[in-house]
């Protein structure tokens, strides 16, 4: 349980997924103008991480590791060069249903979401999380914590910087760093102000 | 029209660069740059990744189905990104280890899938092919930009070779620690954008708010 813990504020805090693998980035320099929609789109990416990487991570161990097919009579095939080709395709497909569920049961929750869902299929981030779920290793439980925590992690990390943004459109700033200029600027203090969690031992 | 090739080879690289004006892949842009040994095979990655998904995608473009299109781009994407990442594995096993998540992430890189959408799906091959390779070079030029400046200042050597004798070694360059460090490169790319709108004043964004200024009375 403790180690599920620190996982989850390292995941959250020490390797935030957008300040500091700049994961999501495109989606997170044009979608952080208002607070609202960054809310949003924030949820959106925490529930579809949430979903897609413990998902992977049974594909991975049940389909596609050295081995995992032995339940089928293949013991020694080994699928691992598919990985990235099936993690994108469920990626792809869990947005799809998702779209489809939340259409049909939640309909007020599909009119806030409705918009961020395709944009998400092509966010780095999501794929990134199951890749380093790969990376390192995780076991089920861990994606499950790995998935929830660096969705949250990005989620506060464009909220906070839409909240800088809203502010930083009255100020008066040098024609040449107008909008993506100082984006990047004010990105790169966020990501030194997240370092300073990197001190943290758990 | 080799003239019209010629120019959609070279307009992506500063008057229309993926990076500092459409705002794609930049996810990646920054995560590979502390070295640019990394930076430069990053960037051929991406380009011919780019060049060659325009390519078989505006092949196949009048076949595809408009609502599945995205899943079939990303299948080809896809497709040529394991690619990519068994090459790099079984002939560059470090690079590959130092790029880790990063050659996955060719995937959604938005200049792929931007370049397939916007362009090849509405052009023939060759053409898209140039496009594609343009557009992977335009990225590449800023990846390599960076790269130079972050290997550089930040452990005084180019391509891992010594540039700038260093004080640990005997030498009197103090080296720039935090150039080495993830938040370094949004400065840069940051710098670079400043730098790009400076001298291409046509690329400057519009002010949301007009600043009031008092005249003197």
């Amino acid at each position: 349980m403790e180690a599920l813990l620190s996982l989850a504020v390292k995941a959250i805090f020490v390797e935030n997924l957008a300040l500091s693998f700049f994961l999501g980035m495109c989606t997170f320099i044009a979608v952080s103008k208002k607070i609202s929609t960054a809310i949003g789109l924030g949820i959106s990416v925490m529930v579809v991480q949430s979903i897609t990487v413990p998902a992977n991570n049974l594909i991975l161990t049940y389909l596609l590791a050295p081995g995992a097919l032995s339940w089928a009579g293949f013991a020694d095939v080994d699928l691992t060069f598919l990985g990235l080709i099936s993690y994108i395709g469920v990626i792809a497909a869990l947005v799809q249903i998702l779209e489809m569920v939340l259409d049909k049961y939640f309909p007020p929750l599909y009119n806030a979401l409705g918009v961020f869902l395709p944009l998400i299929t092509v966010n780095c981030a999501i794929l990134g999380g199951s890749l380093f779920m790969v990376e390192r290793s995780y076991d089920f439980a861990e994606s499950v914590t790995y998935g929830i925590s660096s969705g949250f992690g990005w989620a506060l990390a464009i909220t906070a910087m839409a909240g800088v943004r809203e502010k930083l459109k009255y100020s008066d700033i040098p024609d040449g760093l107008q909008g993506l200029g100082i984006t990047f600027i004010t990105a790169g203090l966020m990501a030194m102000a997240f370092m300073s969690f990197s001190g943290v031992k758990l | 029209m080799a003239h019209k090739r010629r120019e959609m080879l070279i307009d992506p690289l500063v008057d229309n660069n993926p990076i500092t004006l459409q705002v794609l892949g930049i996810c990646s842009a920054l995560a590979v740059t502390s070295s640019l040994q990394v930076a430069f095979v990053m960037a051929i990655a991406v380009t011919l990744v780019t060049a060659f998904a325009s390519l078989f995608i505006s092949m196949i473009r009048s076949q595809i189905p408009g609502s599945i299109r995205i899943i079939v781009q990303m299948v080809i994407i896809a497709s040529l990104v394991i690619l990519v990442d068994q090459v790099l594995k079984a002939f560059a096993y470090e690079i590959s280890k130092t790029l880790s998540v990063f050659v996955g992430l060719i995937i959604t890189n938005c200049i792929v899938m931007g370049r397939a959408e916007a362009f090849a799906m509405k052009n023939g091959p060759i053409d898209s092919f140039i496009d594609g390779v343009g557009n992977g070079l335009g990225y590449g030029l800023i990846l390599m930009l960076v790269g130079v400046i972050r290997e550089l200042f930040g452990s005084g050597s180019l391509f891992g070779v010594t540039i700038l004798e260093t004080v640990n070694n005997g030498g009197w360059y103090v080296p720039n620690g935090m150039l080495l460090l993830p938040p370094s490169a949004f400065f840069i790319i940051g710098l670079i954008i400043w730098a790009f709108r400076t001298w291409k004043p046509g690329q400057v964004e519009e002010r949301e708010y007009k600043i009031q200024t008092v005249e003197a009375h």
